[in-house]
């Protein structure tokens, strides 16, 4: 079922250490309660693509919220702040999972939120999503991770005091069920990582399904890059509105 | 992919940015998902002044071939440039004359 009828806007959310934040937030209008989800967007920030798939998942029935995850570094324009985050070396893991917790209160504040929220993330954010889902299991009812790379990680210099461990040796805090979009020609993860990551997921009995699509590298959702890949984006989203509507009502 | 990579420059210079002229001392450099450029990945450039604060910049995000390209072309204006100044140095005694001629115009 597809809601033609939504409301956007950017408003304001407590995320980490109680920080006031700005998010993009896209509901369905219309009768009902409807489930939420929390997006979190890719290295380069808070960009046009992101909050066209935030739209994109109102359209199909969930109240989205995509928190702006360098809101202290504003104002500015999103791409300035996303260079000084990038300068800086990104944001702390523990930052992004709070923040991340303070936007699924905010669906969940919401007079129309059905109370289940999951969360998903492309790319960087999809490595996030894995994480917040680890961290924070108590708040989200479902995980998506669209290519996220280093979840596993391979190389040692990529753990550091702001990202100190690899989101796959936390796994075993995810309680919720888990839905895993990759491209085969994809090199971060690659084949093989995600091979791994499916493998650590099986051994600790973890709900997951893992779709890889052949002819798709990196980032195939995203329709402003050569790297789109218009049928199995088209597959891929499908595959993530169904896995929603079935762990989040 | 994304990834934090970031190469610095110092820099000695000035660029133009939306405010106007600015001072630069550093380009953050990098390869990785663009902004605007309708690429997988580009060359990003961030031309900025950390000891102002760092919070303008003057950004350029380039393919990779152009990127590369870019590089032979600074090269070779400087080499062409480095030619010509040679040349402008040398000439110089014959178009500024000599101390006495110099004097003798005050």
């Amino acid at each position: 079922m597809s809601y033609q009828g939504m409301l956007a806007d950017t408003v304001k959310f407590r995320g980490d250490n109680g920080d006031t934040g700005e998010a993009y937030y896209a509901w369905p209008t219309g009768a009902g309660k409807f489930p939420g989800v929390v997006l979190i967007h890719h290295m380069p920030g808070w960009d046009e693509w992101i909050c066209e798939a935030t739209r994109k998942l109102a359209h199909h029935g969930f109240a989205t919220i995509a928190p702006h995850l360098y809101f202290r570094e504003g104002p500015g324009s999103p791409d300035d702040i996303g260079a000084r985050v990038r300068a800086a070396g990104g944001v702390t893991d523990e930052q992004v999972v709070g923040d991340a917790r303070g936007a699924a209160a905010y669906l969940r504040a919401q007079p129309h939120a059905n109370g289940k929220v999951g969360v998903i993330g492309y790319c960087s954010g999809g490595r996030h999503a894995f994480l917040i889902a680890c961290k924070a299991p108590a708040e989200f009812d479902a995980l998506v991770d669209c290519w996220g790379g280093n979840v596993i990680v391979d190389d040692p210099k990529a753990l550091n005091a702001k990202r100190p461990v690899a989101p796959i040796d936390l796994a075993d805090g995810i309680k919720c069920p888990i839905l895993g979009i990759f491209g085969n020609d994809d090199e971060n993860p690659n084949k093989d990582q995600v091979n791994r990551t499916e493998a650590v997921l099986k051994k600790l009995g973890k709900n997951y399904t893992f779709h890889r699509y052949d002819g798709a590298g990196h980032a195939f959702f995203n329709a402003s890059r050569v790297a789109y890949r218009a049928e199995q984006a088209a597959d891929g989203w499908s595959k993530v509105f169904a896995f929603f509507h079935k762990h989040l009502g | 992919m994304c990834s934090y990579i970031v190469e610095k420059a110092r820099l000695v210079g000035s660029a133009k940015g939306p405010n106007g002229w600015m001072r630069v001392d550093t380009a953050n450099v990098y390869f990785d998902h663009p902004f605007h450029a309708p690429l997988d990945h580009a060359l990003g450039i961030d031309f900025i002044c950390e000891a102002d604060g760092g919070r303008e910049r003057v950004a350029v995000e380039l393919s990779r071939e152009s990127a590369l390209a870019l590089i032979e072309t600074i090269k070779a204006a400087l080499a062409s440039g480095d030619v010509a100044h040679t040349k402008a140095v040398e000439a110089r005694p014959t178009l500024v004359g000599t101390q006495t001629e110099m004097a003798s115009l005050f």
